[in-house]
């Protein structure tokens, strides 16, 4: 069956893989046993004394009321900000697969916020809606808003949502671009003959097609607002007023680092393991279906 | 056909115009910002029209930062830095990633799925899921506050080496043949006919790459509390916690402009090599 041929060498392969083994055994595998390991852990903030608990850590981080309001943060904010970034990026997508002209100056101008850091995006929003300096926020004011997003935590959550998915837009755009390039012409200009009109052409033909592209996109979206949105928080709220923009990876963060409770942020570590696995896990299936039409 | 009305092409060219301005408008805003002086950004509402200090305010931030009375890392220095990581981080994934992949595709060895499997392991395990204990070693190992540390504990990439070894897998097997005949060993082959037929797949990574280590922002902010060791992610960062009193905004915001100047225009201009990556790159 595997008519392939090989090279024979019995030392080389293994000296090629060395170095990324070395650097995935060093930081990636034994990190995450180290985080296995001391959620199982009550630990003293000076290390001097640490006593097995079993699931003690999992069970306080999971009967916390501060961590249930951090799982419904996250909850809101992720799903908010995938849905934002989706659906502007598919209307404009939509849009630029209409015009003859012009295509790739739009794809450029609407391709360049990929390239901004999640935690520079959230100074660009920090600075248009701070409540002292920012144009937006007197914008608002003007219009009868009272707008100071640190002390609202309703209006510090939609300026993050808003800085997330602003970040989002563009590589969304591109897939969806790509995903619409790829569709076979002659389907849709034999609607066209058949006289479906744009619309109907969109709902009934295009969006039918690119689930498989807006199924990946709303994984990786997920991910982002999951994980990545870390830069954006701690430049913008620091997960807060009181809370409100607390995610849990943000949470996992200020509880090791600044709070000290190993144990507890190894046992939060753990569990957002799982959300990781379980999102890879599903990319990876979406990824088989993505590819054929 | 699909009718194509002008009518119409005007409405969709208008929703599009108008949308790319809503986009823009932070980033318009902010340079803007970096054009006035202090007083003209406090006494808000802030005008929309630049002002004329664009020259002096990015002199400013190259050579002396944005903290009023001195005290900041000169911008120069935070670009450099930026530039030693990203460039460090893109070379180093793409050269590890690409001797893996080599070895997983032509050569049968014991414990090749085993290895395979490791690398995707990496995928499962985003640094911000182990944030702490992968803190300690690099403690442990001496890496806090210097290049080494930046750089090389985020170098394994189980994405690029998926990305070489898909690519791997297209190349003719009746190449690896001739080459045996003809005598080439397997560093040969590499050097001479692998390289060479990768260079565009090399391109379309190190963009995408580039930009992944350019806007670095957790692990640096955890290992680096040396301000000479700052990227200018970071150091606009630390510049937020400042007082705001003595923030001199316009600076900060050309500092801004400048963190995002490098990696926007890698996007712009070797766009053709990033699409391609980055659709590439994700499957």
């Amino acid at each position: 069956m595997d008519e392939r041929v090989y090279f024979k060498n019995k030392v080389l392969p293994y000296l090629l893989l060395a170095p990324q083994i070395a650097i995935t055994l060093v930081f990636f595998v034994w990190p995450a046993a180290q985080a296995l390991f001391q959620s199982t852990l009550i630990e003293d903030p000076f290390g001097l004394s640490r006593e097995f608990v079993g699931l003690e850590n999992f069970s306080d981080v999971l009967s916390d009321p501060r961590y249930a309001k951090s799982v419904v943060t996250t909850a809101i904010f992720s799903v908010s900000v995938a849905g934002l970034a989706l659906t502007t990026a598919l209307f404009l997508a939509a849009k630029a697969d209409r015009v003859l002209s012009g295509r790739l100056i739009y794809r450029t101008l609407l391709m360049w916020p990929y390239a901004v850091a999640p935690a520079v995006a959230g100074v660009l929003f920090l600075f248009i809606f701070s409540p002292r300096v920012g144009v937006l926020s007197f914008a608002l004011e003007a219009v009868g808003v009272d707008w100071n997003y640190v002390l609202n935590g309703r209006q510090a959550m939609m300026l993050v949502i808003g800085a997330s998915a602003w970040k989002q837009i563009s590589y969304n755009f591109l897939f969806f671009v790509a995903g619409m390039q790829a569709m076979p012409r002659s389907l849709i200009e034999a609607a066209a003959i058949d006289g479906a009109g744009p619309t109907r052409r969109f709902w009934t033909i295009i969006f039918p097609l690119l689930t498989p592209v807006t199924f990946f996109l709303l994984v990786i979206n997920v991910i982002f607002a999951f994980f990545e949105t870390f830069g954006v928080i701690e430049a913008i709220t620091q997960g807060g007023p009181a809370g409100a923009t607390n995610i849990l990876v943000y949470k996992v963060f200020s509880d090791g680092f600044v709070g000290l409770d190993l144990g507890g942020s190894a046992a939060q570590s753990v569990i957002l393991m799982a959300i990781v696995i379980t999102l890879t896990v599903l990319q990876f299936r979406y990824v088989e279906k993505k590819v054929s039409y | 056909m699909i009718e194509h009305n002008r009518r119409f092409a005007f409405v969709h060219h208008g929703i599009l115009i108008v949308s790319i301005a809503i986009i823009s408008f932070p980033i318009y805003v902010v340079i803007v910002a970096s054009t006035l002086t202090l007083p003209d950004v406090l006494d808000a509402p802030m005008t929309l029209l630049p002002g004329r200090h664009f020259v002096a305010n990015y002199i400013t931030a190259l050579t002396e930062g944005a903290i009023l009375g001195g005290g900041g890392t000169p911008v120069w220095r935070l670009l450099l830095n930026s530039l030693i990581m990203a460039m460090g981080i893109a070379v180093g994934k793409i050269a590890i990633s690409i001797i893996s992949a080599y070895a997983i595709v032509f050569f049968r060895f014991p414990f090749r799925m085993f290895f395979f499997w490791l690398i995707f392991v990496t995928l499962m395990l985003p640094i911000e899921v182990r944030i702490l204990p992968t803190f300690q070693i690099a403690a442990t190992l001496g890496l806090l506050n210097s290049y080494t540390g930046l750089i090389v504990p985020v170098i394994a990439s189980a994405t690029a080496t998926f990305f070489f070894r898909q690519f791997f897998l297209t190349i003719p097997n009746e190449l690896v043949e001739a080459a045996r005949v003809d005598g080439a060993g397997p560093i040969r082959f590499f050097v001479d006919i692998v390289l060479p037929l990768s260079k565009t797949n090399i391109a379309a990574l190190f963009v995408i790459l580039f930009i992944f280590g350019w806007n670095q922002f957790l692990w640096p902010l955890l290992i680096t509390t040396d301000p000479d060791f700052d990227t200018i992610i970071i150091a606009i960062n630390r510049m937020l916690r400042v007082v705001d009193d003595q923030v001199d905004w316009p600076v900060m915001m050309a500092t801004t402009i400048m963190a995002m100047a490098v990696p926007a225009a890698v996007v712009v201009l070797m766009q053709r090599w990033f699409v391609r990556g980055l659709i590439e790159h994700e499957k």
